[in-house]
């Protein structure tokens, strides 16, 4: 059998797969942040609680509206971020002046109320979510059993990453966006309108936070406290990359879910710490991120 | 020769400022002498170990511009080193350990602060955070912290080898004392000439590079000063309740230690001890009442309507009004 | 208000002062008998004991009547945000303000080992119902405090018995990377090796995980029998759920939790639960007694009780008992009262208080019922075999607690 550093062949792909997996997951989540950052420059602390504002809207839709999971995934994100352009429109626009210190602080505020509402209503044990027929089961991948659903994840979530980057990087739409992120006074002179432009980047940002809680629910259990642990870590992935940087955000979701993946195999205690540890060796040697442009 | 013809209309004013704040000080160190025969004692300590926190932070945040969103690391630092070395070291006085644990946590701001200072913004914010994550995973790993149980039983002692702590009520004084010379650091601190070099670099800190001065030096005191402080208020802290545990090193504290701050007044000298003192009480009263399981919730609610209409925070907001009606 | 209070202080010290004279010493502190309810009400351990147990506390007060010996009993609760020094700082609070007489609940072993510090120094009484931590009786002990429902000894030994008696020869344990993951595996390693198997592999992860696809493809590999999960709560819970998504029982191996409650079960369906072998103090449909009295908490807080639960219950009803009884709410002599009553309720079967704070009773062998199986929400459980009370907590003769060695 080949071995590789003390693990077989075999075990060493599958734990890159399952690696990618993941990483896909923190892309999707962390170029939410990276959307809202480019263009807000809000750090935005709600994105936790937005994401399990997604997975908890598809359960509810599920028992009580009976929407499954593919109506889910297609309106989940478009209420959810509908409630975030409800938030920027009556919050974040009144200090979008100040500060970005501000809007990292109300966004945190709002993280608090989420989780601590629906924690009283629903608990805090969580509730699974049936994986959709037509993902059960699983591929026999020659060297490991993968689950249908998680490539499922694996595919979406990718799609919907490189579909976002081409909107931002390709598109008119997209240009205005990154005029806006550059000089909103100058973009509003030539008559496009920022203050929408704002609101529904930010809805955006939101709703992808909303479909990765979608993607997550069959994963998870679905419980008001889901989103606040992965947080910090997305929020390490999107310094990494480089703050507002969209390929930034996405290659850096998928390298760190495969660096976390290797941790797992090689140094388990250490799975969570590592992130942080590469998050200071980058910051040292290159300040502004793997990706992002020197301040 | 009579001194007060020679006095500026200017240095009048500034002498009648002086003589305000000391009678102010004067008044609140009456009211701290004989609050705790009017409410609960332990309270009133563990107001005053967080209240010294939030002032150590907010001399980072308020004087020199920095958010540190890891500033749990120190105040962990100091308690668990404190705590170790009174429960290992029988013989030991609790203001030795008290000392101990506060050298470490200057030692550890020295480390963070190198790393840390030369980053801005966001980035520091961040930086500061990840190092702190890498104390909390030392934290839950080494053995001599209890990981999640947390370590218990750390003796009260006899201060000096002398005043017996075990009664709140010299214990009380104890840590009155302690915070009084942590907050005279940081009033000294901040009206010192290098507090107003600090403030010139909050404002405008390539403005300070480009009068001569060493920016990341003075960052780097102010940090390690910061550091230092938070320390003394986590070794105090732990001599109070006896343990210290996990929940110090948690994020979730340094994200606390930012709403004591800014409910009070970010840059203000009392609006941490303000904050501290409200969100201490928050949590103690709202856990017992009807209301408890929403504690968060409401933190949550304060946080929001903070930041939406009051920035400057209690203390900040008063001052205002006072400068308004009174000029 | 004040004239009221004294009236009544009055009365009754005119009423015990009768009692004295008739050769009965009775006495309740400030004529009142406070319980406070210490728990994690807003945390990870919420719905383990949270607002569930303080509910199960009232209902115990209540069918009680409300007083014990006329004396009424006054109960107050608060929120330990499984933080040590809220939870201290609030008990310390108890005994310096309110004087109570009864600190129940308590989740988080780390809440407990502080409260029961305090209870010593304060000479009070606890009751500890929620934590897993057998330390608690055993280094932490004291004449203070009495733990009630469980702890990782049973869980750990009934269930890795159970399952090496059943052919579960070799091992894998995942193990959560701090002092109670580490406990629990070693009790384990010691019972699996004993019994003749084998762990082949350990893994520690971090505390909270999120993803477990990678741990459970080790195991897999490992080509271990019986992966034991010793962890708690959400890694549990996602432990569990990883692993039926990838198909580990259909691959032959099965799962054995070590510390899985009713509301983790009830939360990840039976679907991916199905057949996992466990051991519980209690549980709720194991008898005609159970039953009954589950069937009344239903009524109130429309879930099931977990074992923490009833135990709040049962352990509330016993105090109490006893203060009547004895006509006194003083802790010393309460606490060796309890310990001279059998313990035998729709809890409790054939309990009683050890001199190091351990209430020990029967525990069960429980296996969860397949989707097919079950004929209700609740309908989770199958027990499977009774661990008689002498042998189901860690023996005396092995106990590290001063007040046995003495």
């Amino acid at each position: 059998m080949t071995m590789i550093f003390g693990v077989p062949l075999a075990v060493f792909m599958g734990q890159l797969m399952l690696g990618l997996i993941n990483g896909a997951f923190y892309a999707l989540l962390s170029l939410g942040l990276a959307v809202i950052f480019g263009l807000l420059k809000i750090v935005n602390f709600a994105h936790g609680a937005q994401y399990m504002l997604g997975a908890f809207a598809a359960l509810l839709g599920l028992q009580y509206l009976g929407l499954n999971y593919w109506v889910a995934l297609l309106v989940v994100p478009l209420v959810v971020g509908g409630l975030g352009m409800l938030i920027e429109r009556t919050l974040l626009r009144r200090i979008a002046h100040l500060d970005h210190l501000y809007g990292l602080l109300l966004t945190f505020g709002l993280a608090l109320i989420f989780e601590g509402t629906l924690i009283n209503f629903f608990g805090v044990s969580g509730s699974s979510y049936p994986t959709p027929t037509a993902l059960e089961g699983g591929l026999n991948l020659g060297f490991m059993f993968l689950p249908t659903y998680r490539a499922w994840v694996l595919v979406a979530a990718l799609v919907v990453c490189l579909g976002t980057w081409f909107i931002i990087e390709r598109t008119r739409l997209g240009a205005y966006l990154r005029a806006g992120t550059e000089n909103s006074a100058l973009m509003q002179a030539f008559g496009v309108n920022v203050p929408l432009l704002i609101t529904l980047t930010y809805g955006f940002g939101v709703a992808l936070a909303a479909f990765a809680g979608v993607l997550a629910a069959p994963l998870y259990p679905v419980s008001p406290t889901m989103g606040s642990s992965l947080l910090i870590v997305v929020f390490a992935v999107v310094v990494i990359g480089g703050m507002g940087s969209i390929l930034g955000a996405i290659l850096t979701g998928l390298s760190m879910g495969l660096i976390e993946g290797l941790t797992k195999v090689y140094y388990p205690e250490a799975a969570n710490t590592v992130i942080f540890l590469v998050m200071i060796l980058v910051l040292l040697l290159r300040p502004s991120g793997l990706f992002g442009k020197e301040a | 020769m009579s001194a007060t013809q020679t006095l500026t209309p200017a240095m009048q004013r500034q002498r009648n400022a002086r003589l305000r704040r000391n009678t102010l000080y004067l008044v609140l160190i009456a009211i701290a002498l004989v609050a705790p025969f009017v409410a609960y004692p332990v309270f009133l300590m563990k107001v005053l170990c967080f209240a010294l926190f939030a002032c150590a932070f907010n001399l980072l945040l308020g004087y020199a511009g920095l958010l540190s969103f890891g500033h749990a690391a120190f105040l962990a630092t100091g308690g668990y080193f404190t705590g170790i070395m009174l429960a290992s070291y029988p013989g030991l006085t609790p203001e030795l350990g008290i000392l101990i644990g506060t050298l470490a946590a200057v030692v550890l701001g020295t480390f963070f602060g190198v790393l840390a200072i030369r980053r801005q913004g966001i980035y520091f914010a961040m930086v500061t955070l990840a190092l702190a994550q890498l104390m909390f995973f030392f934290f839950i790993q080494a053995p001599f912290t209890g990981g999640e149980d947390g370590l218990h039983g750390v003796p009260r002692g006899e201060l000096f080898g002398l005043i017996s702590l075990s009664d709140n009520l010299s214990m009380y004084y104890f840590v009155l004392a302690v915070f009084v010379i942590g907050f005279a650091i940081i009033q000294r601190t901040v009206h010192s000439p290098y507090g107003q070099v600090l403030k010139a670099i909050r404002e405008n800190e390539p403005r300070a590079v480009s009068l001569g001065y060493n920016v990341d030096a003075y960052k780097l005191v102010a940090f390690v000063l910061s550091a230092g402080l938070a320390g003394l208020a986590g070794s105090t802290k732990t001599v109070v309740f006896q343990l210290a545990s996990l929940t110090d090193a948690h994020w979730h504290m340094s994200g606390e230690v930012i709403l004591m701050t800014l409910l009070g007044g970010v840059g203000t000298l009392f609006g941490p001890l303000v904050g501290a003192g409200l969100v201490v009480s928050l949590q103690t009263q709202l856990a017992q009442s009807p209301l408890g399981n929403w504690v968060s919730v409401i933190l949550g609610l304060i946080f929001v309507i903070c930041v939406l209409s009051f920035r400057s925070g209690i203390v900040g907001e008063v001052q205002k009004m006072v400068r308004k009606n009174f000029k | 208000m004040t004239f009221n209070k004294k009236t009544l202080a009055s009365s009754i010290a005119l009423a015990a002062a009768t009692l004295m004279a008739s050769g009965v010493q009775a006495q309740m502190s400030d004529d009142e008998v406070r319980i406070g309810y210490l728990a994690d009400m807003s945390g990870t351990y919420r719905d383990l004991a949270g607002p569930g147990g303080l509910e199960a506390l009232m209902m115990a007060v209540e069918d009680f009547g409300g007083e014990v010996n006329g004396v009424p009993i006054d109960v107050f609760s608060a929120d330990d945000r499984n933080s040590a020094d809220v939870g201290a700082n609030t008990v310390r609070g108890w005994f310096d303000e309110e004087n109570v007489d009864l600190v129940a609940g308590m989740v988080a072993s780390s809440v407990s080992i502080a409260v029961t510090k305090l209870l010593e120094e304060n000479d009070g009484l606890g009751i500890i119902s929620g934590s897993a931590a057998s330390s608690i009786t055993n280094e932490h002990c004291t004449p203070n405090h009495i733990h009630w429902v469980y702890d990782t000894y049973p869980l750990a030994n009934g269930t890795a018995k159970a399952v090496v008696e059943q052919g579960g020869k070799t091992w894998f344990m995942l193990t959560a990377d701090y002092a109670f993951g580490h406990a629990l595996e070693g009790d384990v390693t010691k019972v699996v090796e004993e019994n003749g198997g084998e762990i082949v592999d350990t893994i520690r992860h971090p505390f909270p995980t999120n993803d477990f696809s990678s741990y459970i493809l080790q195991a897999q590999g490992s080509g271990a029998d019986i992966i034991g999960l010793a962890n708690a709560g959400s890694d549990t819970v996602n432990a569990i759920t990883t692993a039926s998504q990838f198909g580990v029982v259909q691959g032959g191996q099965q799962l054995a939790g070590l510390l899985i409650f009713l509301n983790d079960v009830h939360a990840m369906g039976l679907e991916d639960t199905q057949g996992l072998l466990l051991t519980t103090g209690w549980y709720w449909d194991m008898d005609d007694q159970a039953r009954e009295w589950s069937e009344r908490y239903y009524e109130r807080t429309e879930r099931m009780p977990t074992m923490v639960q009833a135990g709040i219950y049962s352990s509330t009803m016993h105090y109490l008992e006893t203060v009547a009884e004895a006509g006194t709410d003083d802790p010393e002599t309460i606490r060796a009262a309890m310990a001279e009553r059998p313990v035998e309720d729709f809890f409790a079967r054939n309990g009683y208080i050890r001199e190091d704070g351990r209430m020990v009773h029967d525990m069960y062998l429980a296996q969860v019922k397949s989707p097919e199986e079950s004929t209700g929400e609740w309908d989770l459980y199958d027990i499977q075999a009774t661990i008689p009370a002498e042998e189901a907590y860690r023996p005396l003769s092995e106990s590290q607690c001063d007040l046995v060695n003495n």
